[in-house]
């Protein structure tokens, strides 16, 4: 379980601060799949990063199974079971896909498990295990290994920033698949998307509504969608295609 | 182990700088500190003392195919210093790996160096892979020096990758490599390199491409930690069509210093030329993502360089 409390962010801008996250308070339970939404600029990536500890809060507290994580680094929030993908997933020269699953899962993995994740989120695990994560990869098909890095770490919470960023529709489709899957598999962990995708809301237990810097609205899906739809917090996959 | 009168130490650097752990197949030459160690000769290898200066020349003959040689060099006496000839000569539609490398331990007080001058001279269609691996160990105050020259000329149609790696422990170097290509050659250089402490490494290519469809591609990766500094000039000159590419990506980190210089030569309008160079330090969302999976900042980094030296 992840509480956040009182939860602010600010940045420096000018001579002044500026706002990123104001007094966010919010609970996320185990065994929940929660998707954070809110149009452009309301501070969900923030949030996200807040979660991870790649930023730190300017005020408030942030617990993870009533342990107050606030001050701990990125580091020993992934130990306690903490994992992030990012939105735009980083390229390394010469590390190559087996060796990055390895790292997730924290073991000497074999082969076949290593093609089992990578099936999962649809590559063809053979054309895949020896690649280098270099700009030979694209979009859809790192976006696709981060979340395999995700499958081979099976954390406690799972945080996925804005997963349909930069995929193409063929791709977004077997997204959703896999992200139906987890939802069903969920068990006790928990799993938190940024997004504004209608189809990934869909199937939220909870949609938290993000507006300038505040939760405008918590709610499931059934309650919190029907406002959304039409506005910039819940888009259809094919607005890319407008 | 190498069934060879070799000590301990030099066995160390053998598997550092050879990958050796036991004595290899095939034909191979040992030297430890100026002295023979071990000799093999196959029937399509032989390898010979060299009159006048100190060095070997080797002589594979014509269609000699999926045989090795072993060249590797170990010096461990502190103060020694020396300058060795080894001269390939190798047939035609020749199909052969070369292991070189060489290892400085140096626990005394004075300088080791060890100046390699290679020379190749690569027949028609064959195809040569050498890998070179340069090692440094010992905590004494010596210098441990190493400076390898390196000559290439390829005939018509023949192939040589050269994969050549200097990871550690060695605190100053001059690398000099000079190629050759006849029409139809090809060759592919892999350099890897790492600096630390106040080392100073230099690498020098020129690569002249005088045969129609002649191709050359030499990158270098490299990491540059401490006070170390690294100067990688590479230049590719063009005389026929062929087709030529020089990269030079590097990790600064500390306060390491790199300077690249790449450079083309054309001198015929069908050469097509090609360079790149990258100087940059560990990107943090590439440490913040290998953290996310439970690596120290530490281990990270370490993973970075190690996937970036591969």
């Amino acid at each position: 379980m992840l509480e956040i409390k009182h939860l602010s962010f600010s940045v420096g801008e000018g001579d002044g601060q500026k706002e990123i996250l104001k007094d966010i308070s919010l609970t996320i339970e185990n065994g929940r799949f929660v998707v954070i939404t809110g149009p452009n600029g309301s501070g969900k990536s923030t949030l996200a990063r807040l979660m991870m500890g790649i930023e730190k809060p300017t005020s408030g507290s942030i617990l993870f199974d009533g342990q107050d994580i606030t001050d701990l680094g990125v580091t020993e929030r992934a130990k306690l079971g903490i994992s992030f993908a990012f939105q735009q997933p980083v390229r390394f020269k010469g590390i190559r896909v087996i060796d990055l699953l390895r790292l997730a899962s924290g073991k000497q993995l074999g082969i076949s498990e290593a093609c089992d994740y990578l099936s999962e989120v649809g590559l063809c695990a053979r054309d895949y295990i020896e690649r280098e994560i270099n700009s030979s990869l694209s979009g859809g098909e790192l976006k696709r290994i981060e979340i395999a890095t995700l499958l081979a770490r099976r954390t406690r919470l799972s945080v996925f920033d804005e997963p349909e960023a930069g995929i193409d529709l063929w791709s977004f489709q077997n997204l959703i698949r896999i992200f139906e899957n987890m939802r069903r598999d969920i068990r006790d962990s928990s799993i938190v998307i940024i997004s504004h995708q209608e189809r990934i809301l869909n199937i939220a237990d909870e949609i938290v509504l993000l507006a300038n810097g505040q939760i405008k609205k918590t709610g499931s899906a059934q309650e919190v969608l029907p406002e959304l739809i039409g506005t910039t917090a819940a888009v259809n996959a094919c607005e890319k295609l407008k | 182990m190498i069934d060879l009168n070799i000590d301990a130490i030099g066995q160390k650097i053998l598997s550092e700088v050879a990958d050796l752990t036991e004595t290899p197949a095939g034909a191979y030459n040992f030297r430890v500190n100026s002295q023979l160690a071990g000799r093999h000769t196959t029937d399509n290898i032989d390898i010979m003392n060299k009159e006048g200066v100190s060095g070997i020349d080797i002589f594979i003959k014509p269609n000699t195919k999926n045989e090795s040689v072993h060249i590797p060099v170990v010096v461990s006496a502190s103060g020694l210093k020396e300058t060795v000839y080894n001269d390939f000569f190798i047939g035609d539609n020749c199909d052969v790996v070369i292991v070189a490398g060489c290892g400085i331990d140096n626990c005394g007080e004075h300088d080791a160096q060890h100046d390699g001058v290679h020379r190749f001279y690569v027949g028609k269609n064959s195809r040569i892979k050498y890998v070179e691996k340069h090692y440094g160990s010992g905590d004494g105050n010596g210098k441990r020096i190493l400076n390898p020259q390196t000559e290439v000329y390829m005939e018509e149609d023949s192939t040589m990758e050269m994969e050549m790696e200097q990871i550690k422990g060695v605190d100053s170097t001059v690398r000099t490599t000079i190629a050759e290509l006849k029409a139809g050659a090809k060759l592919i250089v892999k350099e890897r390199l790492m600096t630390h402490g106040v080392q100073v490494a230099k690498s020098d290519y020129k690569v002249t491409l005088n045969g129609e469809n002649s191709t050359a591609d030499v990158v270098s990766r490299s990491v540059a930690r401490d006070n170390s500094s690294q100067t990688f000039n590479a230049r590719i000159t063009g005389n026929a069509p062929c087709n030529g590419h020089t990269e030079c990506d590097s990790i600064i980190m500390d306060s390491g210093r790199i300077l690249a210089i790449p450079s083309l030569e054309a001198n015929d309008v069908d050469a097509m030329l090609f360079h790149e160079a990258a100087i940059g330090k560990i990107a943090g969302d590439q440490l913040i993502k290998l953290m996310s999976l439970g690596l120290t900042e530490a281990q990270a980094e370490e993973q970075i360089i190690k996937g970036f030296l591969r």
